[in-house]
Formats: C-alpha cells, sequence, structure tokens
C-alpha cells in the first residue's frame, strides 16, 4: 500500500508488474519470484521483509537492474528495463541507483575517496567536481576523517558508510540496500539507519530488504514477502506523517 | 569515461600484484629478446659468409686440371689428360673468343718454405702468376707495390708476402726491400698484402706471390700450372664467361666429349652461395625457436589475465554495479595486458640491442630491423589478443553472476 501523501503526484519510481523469476528447468525449478507487482513513488522509504529464501535479494537484483526476470514488466522512473541491454542498463544503474549490500563490496585495496569517486568517474564527471561531490559524500556519512583509508583499513560500520557515501554520491534517485545492517552491530547499526532517514528525508527513495524488525520499523512502508510473493503491504502508522 | 581514467585503473590493477606483472613482463621480454637475438645470429652468420664471398670475388672462376686420378671413368676411357699450360690461358686472354673475360692469370703453385736469416715460414700458398691474379683473386697492397707485367717477361726474383709471412719472417720490421730465400731461391720482397683474415682453415694472409717465369723456372718448372684464374667482367656475365671458357678450353684440350672433361671449373662464390643457403635456413629454425618462445610468453599473458581476471571477478560485479559500462571494463583488461607486453616488448627490445653486442658461438650478431618490429610487433598482438578473451568474458558477465562470485 502507497503512502497516499505520495501516490499519484509523480510518475512512480519503480514499477514492476507480473515479476517471475525462475531458477532451473522442468521439475526442478525453483520460482524465486513468483509473480510480483510493486509500485514504489519517489520519496518513499520501504522495507521489504520476510523469511529466508521468500525471494527479497531476488527482486532486489531485479530492481537494481543486476539480474533479468524470467517473466514481467519493469519501469525504473519511467524507462523500460527489461528490454535493455547490458550496457544500457550499466548507464541507468549509475546514474538512477545507489546500491548498498550486506557484504559492503567495496573496491579493495583502494582508498575510501577512490571507491566514492569511482561511480562518478564512470560517469565521465571531471575530476574536481568529483573530489568536491565525494568528500561531500563523506562528511555526509562522517568519514571525513579516513579517507585515505582502504577498507581493510576500516571497520564493518566504517566501510558500509563508505558504501553509503559511494551510493549518494552520483545523487541517485533511488537507494537499494539489501540486508545493510547484517553485518553490523546494533550501535554501527543505529547510526546507519539514521543515516538512511536522513537520506529519506531529503527527499530520496529508500528500499531495505531486511529480516530485522527494529530495521523494518524505521521505514515508512513495510512490504512483506513469502515464496516469491508480496503477502502485505502496511505503511507504519508510527513513521508516517 | 575517460581513458585516461581507464589508464590509471589499468595500471593501478597491474600494481596490485606486482610480482606476478613482473613475472609476465619477463615472459615477453625473454620472448622478444631472443626473437632479435637469434634472428641476429642467423643474419650475423650469413653476413659472415657474404663477406667472405665478397672477399674472394664474386666473379673469379677458377679453372683446374683434372688428373683423372680419382675418375675410374676417365682411366678407363683412357681420355689424354694435359695439363694446364700458359697457352691455354694466353688463349682465355682473347678479346674477341672470349669478350666477357676480363683477364686472366694463370698460377702455378711451388710448396717451399722461406727463411730470413734464422727465421722460417712455410707459406700456405705460394704462388707464380701474372699480375692479373691480385685483382681477380681480391687480393690488394698494403704496403709496397704489385710486380709488373714486365718483371713477369723478365721473370724477375720479386714476391709480395702476406701479413703473417711477413710476421714470421720480419717481426715488426718492414720487409719492403729485403731479400727471402724460398726453397733455397733468393727473391726481393716489393710488396705485402692487405690483411685478408681466414677463412675456415685457411690462413688468407700465409701467403707468397711472385712472377710466373720466375717461379716457374727456379721452383716448379714449365710445364705444371696448377690452376688458371679467370675474371669475369662482371658478376652478371659470369655465366657466358663459363660457357667462353668451356669454348675455348675445349679447343684447346681436343675435349671431344664434354662429360669427359681433363679439366674443371670452379666457382667459389656459387660455393659459398650454396652455404648462404643453408645458413638463411638456419636463421629461418632459430626463428622458429624464438617465435615459441614469444608464443610462451604470450600465452603467460593470458593466463596472468585468465587468473585476474577470475580473482577479480567480484570487483568486476561491483564496477558494473556502480554503473561501468561493458567498454569501460574491456579496456581496462585490455589496456592492462597491452601495457603487460608493451613493457615487456620494450625490455626485450633493449634486451635484444645489448645481447647483440655479443659474439654468440663465434658469430657476430646482426639485427635485423624488421625482426624487431616483428617481434615488439608481435607481442603487443599477442597481448591485445590473448588479453582480449578474458577481459571480453569479464566484461561480458552480468553484475550478479559477477558478485555473488567469492
Ligand atoms: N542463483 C540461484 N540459483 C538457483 N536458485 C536460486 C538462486 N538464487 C536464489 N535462488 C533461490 O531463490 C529463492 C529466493 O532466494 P533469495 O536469495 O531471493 O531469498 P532471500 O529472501 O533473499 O533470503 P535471505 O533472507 O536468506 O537472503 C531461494 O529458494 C533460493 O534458493
Ligand atoms: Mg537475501
Amino acid at each position: 500500500m502507497v503512502d497516499p501523501t505520495l501516490e499519484s503526484t509523480t510518475q512512480p519510481i519503480i514499477r514492476v508488474a507480473g515479476a517471475v523469476k525462475r531458477y532451473g528447468e522442468g521439475d526442478a525449478a525453483i520460482f524465486a519470484l513468483a509473480g510480483v507487482d510493486l509500485t514504489i513513488y519517489p520519496g518513499e522509504y520501504v522495507a521489504i521483509m520476510g523469511p529466508s529464501g521468500s525471494g527479497k535479494s531476488t527482486l532486489m537484483n531485479i530492481l537494481g537492474a543486476l539480474d533479468n526476470m524470467t517473466k514481467g514488466k519493469y519501469f525504473l522512473d519511467g524507462i523500460e528495463i527489461d528490454s535493455m541491454d547490458e550496457n544500457a542498463l550499466s548507464i541507468v544503474r549509475g546514474r538512477k541507483i545507489g546500491f548498498i549490500f550486506q557484504s559492503f563490496n567495496l573496491i579493495p585495496r583502494t582508498t575510501a575517496l577512490a571507491n566514492v569517486e569511482l561511480p562518478l568517474a564512470y560517469q565521465g564527471i571531471k575530476k574536481d567536481e568529483r573530489r568536491k561531490r565525494a568528500l561531500k559524500a563523506l562528511d555526509v556519512v562522517g568519514l571525513s576523517e579516513r579517507i585515505d583509508h582502504e577498507p581493510t583499513e576500516l571497520s564493518g560500520g566504517q566501510q558500509q558508510r563508505v558504501a553509503v557515501a559511494r551510493a549518494l554520491a552520483t545523487r541517485p534517485a533511488l537507494l537499494l540496500a539489501d540486508e545493510p545492517t547484517g553485518a553490523l552491530d546494533s550501535k554501527s547499526t543505529q547510526d546507519l539507519l539514521d543515516l538512511f532517514d536522513q537520506i529519506n528525508n531529503a527527499g530520496r527513495t529508500v528500499v531495505v530488504i531486511t529480516h530485522e524488525d527494529d530495521v523494518g520499523s524505521r521505514a515508512k512502508r513495510v512490504v512483506r514477502m513469502r515464496d516469491g510473493l508480496i503477502i502485505s503491504d502496511t505503511l507504519n502508522k508510527g513513521r508516517v506523517a | 569515461m575517460n581513458i585516461l581514467e581507464i589508464v590509471r585503473f589499468a595500471f593501478r590493477g597491474l600494481g596490485t600484484n606486482k610480482l606476478r606483472t613482473a613475472l609476465t613482463t619477463l615472459g615477453i621480454a625473454i620472448g622478444v629478446a631472443s626473437v632479435i637475438i637469434l634472428i641476429a645470429v642467423g643474419n650475423g652468420s650469413s653476413k659472415q659468409i657474404q663477406s667472405s664471398i665478397d672477399r674472394l670475388g664474386t666473379n673469379t672462376i677458377t679453372i683446374q686440371a683434372n688428373r683423372g686420378g680419382f675418375g675410374r671413368q676417365a682411366a678407363s676411357r683412357g681420355a689424354s689428360s694435359k695439363p694446364l699450360t700458359v697457352a691455354d690461358a694466353v688463349a682465355l686472354s682473347d678479346p674477341i673468343k672470349a669478350p666477357d673475360i676480363k683477364q686472366v692469370a694463370p698460377v702455378a703453385s711451388a710448396t717451399a718454405t722461406c727463411t730470413n736469416g734464422s727465421n722460417t715460414s712455410t707459406p700456405g700458398t705460394f704462388n707464380g702468376t701474372w699480375p692479373a691474379w691480385f685483382e681477380a683473386s681480391n687480393t690488394s697492397i698494403a704496403k709496397g707495390s704489385y710486380f709488373t707485367n714486365d718483371d713477369v717477361v723478365q721473370g724477375r726474383r720479386v714476391a709480395v708476402i702476406g701479413n703473417t709471412t711477413a710476421t714470421d719472417l720480419f717481426g715488426t720490421q718492414s720487409p719492403i726491400g729485403q731479400e727471402i730465400r724460398c726453397g733455397g731461391i733468393p727473391f726481393t720482397v716489393i710488396g705485402t698484402t692487405t690483411v685478408k683474415g681466414s677463412s675456415g682453415f685457411q690462413d688468407g694472409d700465409s701467403l707468397v706471390v711472385a712472377p710466373l717465369t720466375a717461379v716457374q723456372r727456379s721452383l716448379t718448372g714449365y710445364n705444371s700450372l696448377q690452376s688458371i684464374v679467370v675474371e669475369a667482367k662482371s658478376a652478371k656475365v659470369q655465366d657466358f664467361a663459363q660457357t667462353e671458357i668451356n669454348t675455348i678450353m675445349d679447343a684447346q684440350h681436343k675435349v671431344k666429349n664434354t662429360s669427359n672433361r681433363d679439366y674443371r671449373t670452379l666457382n667459389q662464390a656459387s660455393l659459398l652461395a650454396t652455404s648462404s643457403s643453408n645458413s638463411s635456413v638456419f636463421t629461418v629454425l632459430l626463428g622458429v625457436v624464438a617465435a615459441i618462445s614469444l608464443l610462451v610468453g604470450g600465452i603467460g599473458i593470458t593466463n596472468i589475465m585468465l587468473v585476474t581476471v577470475v580473482e577479480r571477478t567480484r570487483e568486476i560485479g561491483i564496477r558494473k554495479a556502480i554503473g561501468a559500462p561493458k567498454g569501460a571494463i574491456l579496456s581496462q583488461f585490455l589496456i592492462e595486458a597491452t601495457i603487460l607486453s608493451l613493457v615487456g616488448g620494450g625490455i626485450g627490445v633493449i634486451g635484444g640491442y645489448i645481447g647483440s653486442h655479443f659474439k654468440i658461438i663465434g658469430i657476430q650478431p646482426v639485427i635485423v630491423p624488421a625482426s624487431v618490429l616483428l617481434a615488439s610487433g608481435v607481442s603487443v598482438l599477442i597481448g591485445l589478443f590473448f588479453g582480449s578473451y578474458p577481459a571480453s568474458r569479464a566484461a561480458s558477465l552480468r553484475p550478479i553472476e559477477a558478485l555473488r562470485h567469492e
């Protein structure tokens, strides 16, 4: 269910219709997604929850254009994704989406600053501008002191904040996070969730996949999945103004 | 995405595992250097042969008597064996019958030990001949002078000696104007020849040359010429000269059956040409060996690129997830491979140049410029060709596959 204050004011940032993802063939076939419809509007903060194996990561990979569907339609910010080739998808990902992964996925042996600058470099942004934006993003996540550190010289929480900075640096319309707190302690988890609030309050769409209730409870809308289907889609009363 | 940026990524990628980068570069360098050096060795050896051909003179033909001693044929058919004579040489000098012959020099060879006081020397070659011999055999004078036709006519006992003989008899002193005794006969040294060096087992500088008449009168007698040296007007007309020699000599010696002549003609230049073509086979063989080592270097690059790509699959996934286009990934890996092969090739070329300064198995290598181009070109192509397979595999991975890779 969509936040009524946002619905129909603009075009949805995400619109998935009849998404099916099948692994394997014939008898061995597994439907990781069994027909999912989901619409998310700009500025929403959505948590996707559900038990292990329910298809959350599969959905996120499709929303992030990292993987293709077996069947279905997907529009990202009005652009039809399912018919695009890999090269065009790279560009869409770079411009529209910021990813945050459970395992951080920073480029090894590369400083925090260089990691954050990387997506900007791939977009062809000039060096000075790139540096400025990367420093600002690192400042937002509170890591101005650590810009010259390589991933192995940072704590898990710090690495994840570098990842957030990297995701923010391109000013994406959509922030996608798959179990972003899965590898963090509770203090770092709280810091990260505060950061998400801040990002969402600035008007950015945030989609977080989690099976932790306290993470889910920070979102404004909770989508629950089971066996590749959405079983509930509710607004988080305490969080929606 | 700026190409310079990608080049920077490539350098950073190579810097990640320095030892591996160094070893791969070394493999290419060795391949390129060995191509250059081995081809240079092959080339050097044919250059050596070429220079001894030049030294012999490319347009001389030597006529020798076929004594029939070895040829059962000649003996059984009872072919009368007539020795070479000065009359033959005179006949060959006829400019009308032999328009392609420039000059002729009959040679009588003596074996004699020469002395100067207590110093002795046995020249490897002791020739009595005409002045034409010097030019026909590509022998020039270093000091003093040639003997003249007049010396031949008068039978003067004068001699031109080679460097080895001069050193044996006179040490560091000048032999010009000195008298030596060869086989007991006194000769006045009037000149020394320029150093020829040795070809094969024969020392070209162990030499005494004197007027034919003087040698015949005092040492060999008049009826046995060792050979007649004929110089054609140019290398081009050598075949015509050869035919003219045969015509004149057949008439002189009354040869009835041209397959059973009592003389034979030798053309050292053509003998050497054969060995020079052998040496180009040698060059090709060396080139093949070297090319194989270059190929091995190329396989090294492929291997490294494959390992690198597999090892960095996850990184590739991350890069694609944050917006790296296929082209950027592909170029990064291709540039890595190109840098490897360029640097390796460059080091190899330098190594090849340095290595070619040393004598290898007695041969001074002579670099073939084309081999440098070939080797470095091939190494870059190998880098691109073998690098492009793993690179395009990496670049075509779907990001999710790459990200799942552990
Ligand atoms: N590459 C794959 N090949 C085959 N089956 C897969 C693959 N990826 C996922 N699956 C299957 O698809 C289903 C959904 O997986 P998914 O990773 O989306 O679950 P999830 O909800 O993210 O679970 P978790 O909370 O444990 O991360 C699972 O049954 C899984 O076994
Ligand atoms: Mg998952």
